[in-house]
């Protein structure tokens, strides 16, 4: 249980540091609201083209606020060697993996939560029909965004072009996740009833998480001990 | 003797795709439906079966690596990732070609096409990878676990691009449909070509293989004149 009491601790430190500077968070949202205002130059608001690129257009917006969470995520450590004091610290890998995740998870969640009323209020659109749906999709593939986000964050930690190798390396790992819930968020908010094979993609997002988050949680100590 | 081995593999992966050509081109008709073009697909589909291979042998090497620190199958992880990048990229060609000559169209956003260029994009990112790191223990490390994730998501957007509907032909060849779709003959130089491109993969990983070992035996004499010079 020390795994998870340790991954909660860093977890809160790392918001806790998050909510004092806000760096990423503010610069997330500023990014999130601004293609928000945007899409109404390059689509008609009210139309039903948009309607049916809903879905696709904002998880291209959370993607993106995502990878400038992300990046922030292990480089904050980089000054005054935080990172190797965490490493020598008595957690493991994993529970600084599940702490950074966490707190990653947290922030992006937070950014589309705010982001998501602002594109309903501005696009018309009604997230009512199935709220406790459409927050099961948020959360499922957050999760799913974060943790491969947060492994490549790790991973890039010490290279001199990380800014520019975690987004060449996360879009294109992540495209089931983003396929998933593109396609259910969509449906969502169109107020669409779901067909079975509406329901595999959900289960894609639920088998995605579990096999990244093993696979995060194999991989983590190769990744930032070797 | 290695090297007699690789040059006899060399000629005989070069005399056996000529014989394909030949078989190819003078011995078997134009298919009923599409004419000439189809002769691609002796390229085409062996392509994609290399690739495949080539990219879960460089995820068993790379965890092989991360097990037991063996330089060996770093070497042969990037090795048969480039590999299956040249072939990614033959696959991808040679189905455009044939696309703008039956569908009429170079590219279409099909599942499969779509995973294939995944493929493509998530393996030029560990090559990339591989260039930014300069520290050789490093850049095996941390490729390796790309190499492992991108092995796993390949296969996963791969089943999930199976929901879509495709517009790709169906499989053709009898051990995935149990026969009766391809005639004998033409399935029998299907594989007889895949042969051949093996043979001729096997001997480009060998040699791209001693390149890697070649360039890291350089890289660790620089860095000892390097040390002894100051």
């Amino acid at each position: 249980m020390n795994v998870f009491r340790h991954a909660v601790i860093i977890a809160g430190k790392d918001l806790r540091s998050e909510l004092r500077t806000k760096e990423s968070f503010n610069a997330a949202l500023a990014f999130s609201a601004t293609i928000l205002i945007l899409f109404s130059f390059a689509i008609d608001p009210f139309s039903d083209t948009l309607r049916e690129m809903s879905g696709g257009l904002l998880w291209l917006v959370f993607a993106f606020a995502g990878a400038l969470v992300l990046n922030r995520s292990f480089a904050r450590e980089q000054a005054n060697d935080c990172l190797d004091v965490l490493l020598a610290s008595p957690a493991s890998g994993a529970s600084l993996f599940l702490g950074k995740a966490f707190a990653n998870f947290m922030l992006l969640l937070l950014v589309e939560l705010i982001s998501l009323p602002i594109f309903a209020v501005l696009y018309g659109m009604n997230l009512m029909a199935n709220p406790p749906l459409l927050l099961g999709v948020l959360g499922l593939a957050t999760w799913g965004m974060t943790v491969v986000g947060t492994t490549f964050s790790a991973l890039t930690v010490n290279l001199s072009i990380r800014e520019l190798m975690l987004p060449v390396l996360v879009y294109p790992m992540i495209i089931p996740v983003l396929m998933s819930a593109m396609k259910l968020t969509t449906l969502l908010l169109s107020a669409a009833t779901f067909t079975t094979g509406d329901w595999l993609w959900f289960r894609l997002l639920i088998g995605f998480d579990i096999i990244f988050t093993a696979a995060a949680l194999a991989l983590v100590d190769s990744i930032l001990v070797g | 003797m290695r090297e007699k081995i690789l040059t006899a593999l060399g000629v005989g992966a070069g005399l056996y795709l000529l014989r394909n050509l030949y078989v190819m081109l003078l011995g078997l008709p134009d298919e009923a439906a599409q004419g000439a073009i189809y002769r691609i697909m002796f390229f085409h589909i062996p392509s994609w079966f290399v690739c495949f291979s080539s990219c879960f042998l460089a995820g068993i090497a790379s965890v092989y690596y991360l097990v037991k620190k063996d330089t060996r199958a770093d070497a042969l992880a990037v090795s048969l990732t480039e590999i299956c990048l040249v072939f990614c990229a033959l696959g991808l060609v040679t189905g455009m070609i044939w696309a703008r000559i039956i569908w009429g169209i170079w590219w279409t956003w099909d599942p499969r096409l779509t995973w294939a260029f995944i493929t493509f994009i998530i393996y030029c990112g560990y090559l990339m990878l591989r260039g930014a790191i300069d520290e050789p223990s490093e850049r095996a490390r941390l490729s390796a676990v790309v190499s492992i994730l991108a092995c796993v998501s390949v296969s996963i957007t791969y089943k999930a691009i199976d929901w879509w509907r495709t517009q790709h032909p169906s499989p053709v060849l009898s051990f995935r449909t149990g026969g009766g779709n391809i005639d004998p003959q033409m399935e029998s130089l299907l594989y007889n070509n895949f042969f051949a491109l093996v043979m001729l993969t096997v001997v480009l990983i060998a040699i791209r293989y001693r390149q890697e070992q070649d360039q890291r035996e350089i890289d660790s004499i620089r860095r000892q004149i390097h040390a002894l010079s100051n």
